[in-house]
C-alpha cells in the first residue's frame, strides 16, 4: 500500500530512517504504512485485554494456598481447598490412556502453534521475493497448524470437561448437612480438579485465547485465498502477509504468557 | 521491491480522484467515510444524548429536591415507574442515576466530545484529506449508534434499565435477583458498552494513526496544534484503558450469565446461600477503576486542548508555554494510570497503599496547576475578544481549578473516608470533569460551528447562553459540597428520615434541584441557536476568527479532501498571534518566514533556507496514493 510507494521515492538506505526528516510531516514516519500502525496499536490495546485477564487469574490464584505435603497429606489428590498442582491435571495424551505423562500434550500444542509462527515468518519473507508459489506453501502450512492446535485444545477441553474416571468426592454443606457427592471433569460451575475458580478461569482465558487463534486462522485463510487468486501480485506487494502475520505472532506471544500462567506456575 | 508506479491497475486508480461521482445520499450522508460528516454525525448523537442524560437528572433532582412533590405529571413519560401515590419508584431513582452517569460520561463526554472533535480537526489540523482509514471510522460511528440504540432500548423494558451506578459495580450487577435494574437491563448495559468499546477502538486506532502518518510537509510534532496533541492522548489512553473494562465486562457477563465466580464469594440473598465461592468483588473494582480513572482523562484533555487553542486565537497572544502545555498534558496522561485505587480508599485497602496511591494523586495537581497558570498567563494582558466560545473557555478554566482544589482534598485518604460517596465527590467530579468538559464542548462549537456548517452561531444568544449556563452550574454544584459535607451519601432516594436532614439541608437540595432546572432550561438557548444559525444563521467567512491553524486554510465548506489542488506546507508554529513587525496579529502556520521579514527573529531566518526542503517533502497526500 502506501509504504511501497514511498520505497520507490525515497531512498531504502536504512540510515536514511533516523533522518530528521522523518518527523517532519509529509512523509510516512519509517515509511510504516497506515494498516500495519493500526494493526501495532491494535495488539497494544488486546495487549491490555489479556493483561486484566491474567492479572484476575493472579489475583485469584494466590488467594488459594498451593498444595503443601506438609498441610494436606504426602500424595497429591485433588480438593477444593487448594490451588491444583497442573502436572497432575494435565497428564494425558490421546490413545496413551491411564498413562501419567505430565504437560507433554501441552507442550506438543505449544510447539506446533509456535511452529506455525515460524511459517508464517516464512511466508511473509517469501511475500518480500514476491514468490506466491512460497507465499501460498507457507501459509497453507500456517493455517494448518492453526487447526491443529484447535484442534488440540478441543481434546484437551473436552478431556478436562469429562474428567478422570473415578472422579473426586466433594462434601458440600446443603441446609446444614454435610451431603458428599462425586464429581466428574470440570464445568463453570464445579470442578473436581479443585476450586471451580481453577476451571472459570482455565476456560475463560484459554477460551479468549482460542478465540484469537480462530480468528487469525480465518485470517490466514482469507489472505491465502486472495494470495493464491494473485490479488497481491497484481497489487505489486504482499503487505497484508505481514499485516496479519503480525497478529500472528501476537497470539502465539499470549499463549506463551497463558502456557506459563496455567501451566508452569 | 517491484517499481510500483509502472502497475496500471494503481496508476488508474490514482488519477480517478480528479473526478469522483456523486455520491447517493446514503453513502454521502448515512454511511459515509467523510471525516466531517462522521463528526458531525457524533456531534448530533451527542447532542441528542446530552438532552436525554441531563432530562434523567432533572428528574432524580425533583425527587431529592422536593420529596414531597406529587410526580404525577411525570407519569406520561415514565408511566409505572410512577406509582400509584404519584412518587417515583425508588428503584427507578436508581436507573434514573445510573443512566444519567453512563449516557454523560461515556455517550456525550467521550463520544459527543472526543468523536465528534478529533474527527473533524484531526485531518484539517494536520493537513490530511481525510483520516488514515475511512472505513473503520465510519465502523466506528456505527458500533457507536448500536451502543446507543442497545443502551436506549434498555429504558423501555419492564424491569427498567440497569441501575447498579455508572461503575455497576458486582456483586449487585452480577446477581438479577439483586435488583430489579440487575436483571435484562444490565445485560443490555453490557452489551452495549461492549459495542461501545469497540467503537472507541476503532477511532482511536484511527486517531494515533492519522497524527502519525498524515501530517502535512513540515508539521513536525513541535508545531502541532495543542488540540491535536490533547486529542492523540486522549486516543492512547482509550487505547489501553477502554480494552481492560472489555475484560472486566466479560468476565462480569460470565458471572451473570454462565455460573463463574470471578466477582462472587460466599454471599447470602434473601436467606438463601449461593454456591460461589473464590471471586472478589474489590477484582472488579481494580479492573473498572483502572479504565475508570484514565477515562476522566479521556473526557477533560479534549476539552483542554480546545481551550488552549480558543483562548490563544481570543486573547491574541501565543498560548504561554507551549511545549509545558504538551509536558504536562503527557505527565496527566501517565499518571492516569497509576492512581486508580484512590476511588477505592474504603474498600479495605492497606492504608500503606493508600498513602502511595494518595502520593501519586495528589501528583496531578502539579501538571494540572501548571495548564491552569499557562491558561491564566496567556490571557494576562492579551487582547481579549469575548466571543461565546471565549467565554465558554473563560469558564472550563475557571470550573477546572475549582473543581481540581476539592480534588486535593479527595485525593486524601484519610479525608476521603469522611467524604468518600458523599454529594461532596459528585460536586467536584461535576465541576472538574462534568461542567468543564460540557464547557470545552460547547466552546468547541461556537467556534467551528462556522467551518463545519459554513454558518455563524448567533453571538447574542451565546453569550445570554453562556451567562445562564455558568452561573447556573455554580448554583448548583456549589451548595452540594455543603451537603457532601455533612454527610449526605449519594445514590439515596430521600434523606426524610433524620433530624438534621430536616431543616437547612433539606432547603439546600431544594435551591439545588432549581437552579438544575434553570439550568437545563438555559440549554435550550442553545439548542434554538444551533437549530436557528443551522438554517438561517449568518454566512462565515473563510477565517472569521483570524485564526492561524490549518483547518482556516480550506475552503468555506471543505469538500472532498478538504483542500482544493496541493495541502498547503507548514512552516511555523500555530500560535503567532501578535507578532512585533508583523503587519497583521496573526500569521498562519502556512505563511513561509520568507514572506514576513519584517517579523523574524534571527533564529527563525536560519528557517528560511529549510522552506524548499519542506515544499518538497510531499509524499503522503492520500490523493496521490492508492487507498
Amino acid at each position: 500500500m502506501a509504504a511501497t510507494v514511498t520505497h520507490d521515492t525515497l531512498t531504502t538506505d536504512s540510515e536514511q530512517v533516523f533522518d530528521k526528516k522523518t518527523w517532519m510531516g509529509g512523509v510516512e514516519p519509517m515509511k510504516v504504512s497506515y494498516g500495519k500502525l493500526m494493526m501495532w496499536f491494535f495488539l497494544i490495546s488486546d495487549t491490555f485485554t489479556f493483561s486484566a485477564l491474567l492479572v484476575t487469574y493472579g489475583l485469584i490464584r494466590y488467594s488459594y494456598p498451593a498444595w503443601d505435603p506438609a498441610v494436606f497429606g504426602e500424595v497429591f489428590k485433588f480438593s477444593n481447598l487448594y490451588w491444583p498442582t497442573p502436572e497432575k491435571v494435565y497428564n494425558s495424551v490421546p490413545f496413551l490412556h491411564g498413562v501419567d505423562l505430565p504437560l507433554i500434550f501441552v507442550g506438543i500444542m505449544t510447539f506446533i502453534l509456535i511452529f506455525s509462527s515460524v511459517t508464517m515468518v516464512l511466508a511473509v519473507e517469501a511475500g518480500h521475493r514476491m514468490d506466491r508459489k512460497d507465499v501460498e506453501k507457507y501459509m497453507l502450512w500456517t493455517i494448518l497448524g492453526g487447526f491443529t492446535f484447535l484442534g488440540s485444545q478441543a481434546w484437551e477441553w473436552s478431556h478436562f470437561i469429562h474428567g478422570t474416571e473415578t472422579g473426586t468426592t466433594i462434601t458440600e454443606l446443603i441446609n446444614g448437612q454435610a451431603i458428599q457427592r462425586t464429581i466428574f471433569g470440570a464445568n463453570l460451575v464445579e470442578n473436581q480438579y479443585g476450586p471451580p475458580a481453577f476451571a472459570d478461569l482455565f476456560f475463560f482465558i484459554t477460551g479468549f485465547h482460542g478465540t484469537h487463534v480462530f480468528s487469525g486462522v480465518v485470517l490466514n485463510i482469507l489472505i491465502f485465498y486472495r494470495a493464491s487468486t494473485g490479488l497481491y501480485e497484481r497489487r505489486g506487494h504482499y503487505e497484508m502477509v505481514e499485516k496479519v502475520g503480525l497478529y500472528w505472532h501476537f497470539v502465539d506471544l499470549v499463549w506463551v504468557f497463558v502456557f506459563t500462567f496455567f501451566y508452569l506456575v | 521491491m517491484a517499481t510500483v508506479s509502472a502497475n496500471p491497475a494503481i496508476v488508474a486508480h490514482a488519477t480517478e480522484h480528479d473526478h469522483h461521482e456523486p455520491q447517493s445520499f446514503w453513502r454521502k450522508y448515512i454511511f459515509s467515510e467523510d471525516h466531517k460528516t462522521i463528526a458531525k454525525q457524533y456531534l448530533i448523537s451527542g447532542i441528542l444524548w446530552s438532552i436525554i442524560g441531563i432530562s434523567l437528572s432533572v428528574m432524580f433532582r425533583l425527587q431529592l429536591g422536593f420529596p414531597n412533590l406529587k410526580l404525577g405529571f411525570l407519569r406520561p413519560v415514565l408511566g409505572s415507574w410512577i406509582n400509584e401515590t404519584d412518587k417515583l419508584d425508588p428503584d427507578f431513582y436508581l436507573a434514573l442515576v445510573t443512566m444519567h452517569g453512563t449516557i454523560m460520561v461515556f455517550f456525550v463526554l467521550t463520544a459527543g466530545l472526543s468523536g465528534t472533535f478529533s474527527n473533524f480537526l484531526i485531518p484539517l489540523q494536520v493537513g490530511a484529506r481525510d483520516m488514515a482509514s475511512g472505513f473503520l471510522n465510519m465502523l466506528s460511528y456505527w458500533f457507536f449508534f448500536i451502543a446507543s440504540v442497545v443502551m436506549f432500548s434498555s429504558m423501555f423494558i419492564e424491569t427498567g434499565p440497569a441501575a447498579g451506578g455508572w461503575v455497576i459495580y458486582p456483586p449487585l450487577s452480577a446477581l438479577p435477583q439483586a435488583h430489579k435494574g440487575s436483571e435484562l437491563g444490565m445485560t443490555l448495559w453490557l452489551i452495549s458498552m461492549a459495542l461501545f468499546i469497540v467503537s472507541q477502538l476503532l477511532g482511536g486506532i484511527n486517531y494515533i494513526t492519522t497524527v502519525i502518518n498524515l501530517r502535512t510537509r513540515g508539521m513536525s510534532f513541535s508545531k502541532l496544534p495543542l488540540t491535536i496533541w490533547a486529542f492523540l492522548l486522549t486516543a492512547i489512553l482509550g487505547l489501553i484503558s477502554f480494552p481492560v473494562l472489555l475484560s472486566a465486562a466479560l468476565l462480569l457477563i460470565f458471572d451473570r450469565s454462565f455460573g463463574t465466580s470471578f466477582y462472587l464469594s460466599e454471599i447470602y440473598i434473601k436467606g438463601e446461600a449461593l454456591p460461589n465461592v473464590g471471586g472478589s468483588p474489590i477484582l472488579f473494582q481494580h479492573l473498572f477503576w483502572f479504565l475508570g480513572h484514565p477515562e476522566v482523562y479521556i473526557v477533560i484533555l479534549p476539552a483542554l486542548g480546545m481551550t488552549s487553542e480558543i483562548i490563544a486565537t481570543n486573547a491574541r497572544k501565543p498560548i504561554f508555554g507551549y511545549r509545558a502545555m504538551i509536558a504536562s498534558m503527557m505527565g496527566i496522561a501517565f499518571l492516569a494510570f497509576i492512581v486508580w485505587a484512590h476511588h477505592m480508599f474504603v474498600t479495605g485497602m492497606n492504608p500503606f497503599l493508600g498513602s502511595i496511591f494518595m502520593f501519586l494523586t495528589l501528583i496531578i495537581a502539579v501538571p494540572s496547576a501548571v495548564k491552569a497558570f499557562n491558561y491564566i498567563t496567556t490571557l494576562w494582558r492579551g487582547n481579549i475578544r469575548f466571543t461565546p466560545a471565549m467565554l465558554f473557555s473563560i469558564g472550563l478554566v475557571s470550573f477546572f481549578i475549582s473543581g481540581g482544589i476539592t480534588g486535593l482534598i479527595l485525593g486524601n485518604s484519610a479525608l476521603d473516608i469522611q467524604l468518600h460517596d458523599t454529594y461532596f465527590v459528585v460536586a467536584h467530579f461535576h465541576l472538574v470533569m462534568g461542567a468543564a468538559s460540557a464547557f470545552g464542548l460547547l466552546a468547541g462549537v461556537y467556534h467551528w460551528f462556522p467551518k463545519m456548517f459554513g454558518r455563524m452561531l448567533d453571538e447574542k444568544l451565546g453569550y445570554v447562553h453562556f451567562w445562564l449556563t455558568f452561573i447556573g452550574i455554580y448554583l448548583v454544584f456549589f451548595p452540594m459540597h455543603y451537603v457532601g459535607i455533612a454527610g449526605f451519601p449519594r445514590r439515596y432516594y430521600a434523606f426524610t428520615s433524620y433530624d438534621f436532614t430536616k431543616n437547612i439541608f433539606a432547603d439546600m437540595n431544594a435551591f439545588i434541584s432549581l437552579a438544575a432546572i434553570f439550568t437545563f432550561a438555559a440549554q435550550w438557548v442553545f439548542i434554538y441557536n444551533f437549530v436557528n444559525s443551522l438554517i438561517r444563521g449568518k454566512r462565515a467567512t473563510q477565517n472569521p476568527w483570524k485564526s492561524n491553524t490549518l483547518e482556516w486554510t480550506t475552503p468555506i465548506i471543505p469538500g472532498h479532501g478538504n483542500w482544493v489542488g496541493e495541502i498547503p506546507a507548514v512552516y511555523r508554529w500555530p500560535y503567532d498571534y501578535s507578532k512585533p513587525g508583523a503587519k497583521d496579529d496573526f500569521i498562519p502556520q502556512n505563511v513561509p518566514y520568507s514572506q514576513t521579514p519584517e517579523s523574524n527573529l534571527p533564529h527563525e531566518n536560519e528557517l528560511i533556507s529549510l522552506e524548499s526542503e519542506i515544499e518538497a517533502q510531499n509524499l503522503n497526500d492520500q490523493f496521490k496514493q492508492p487507498h
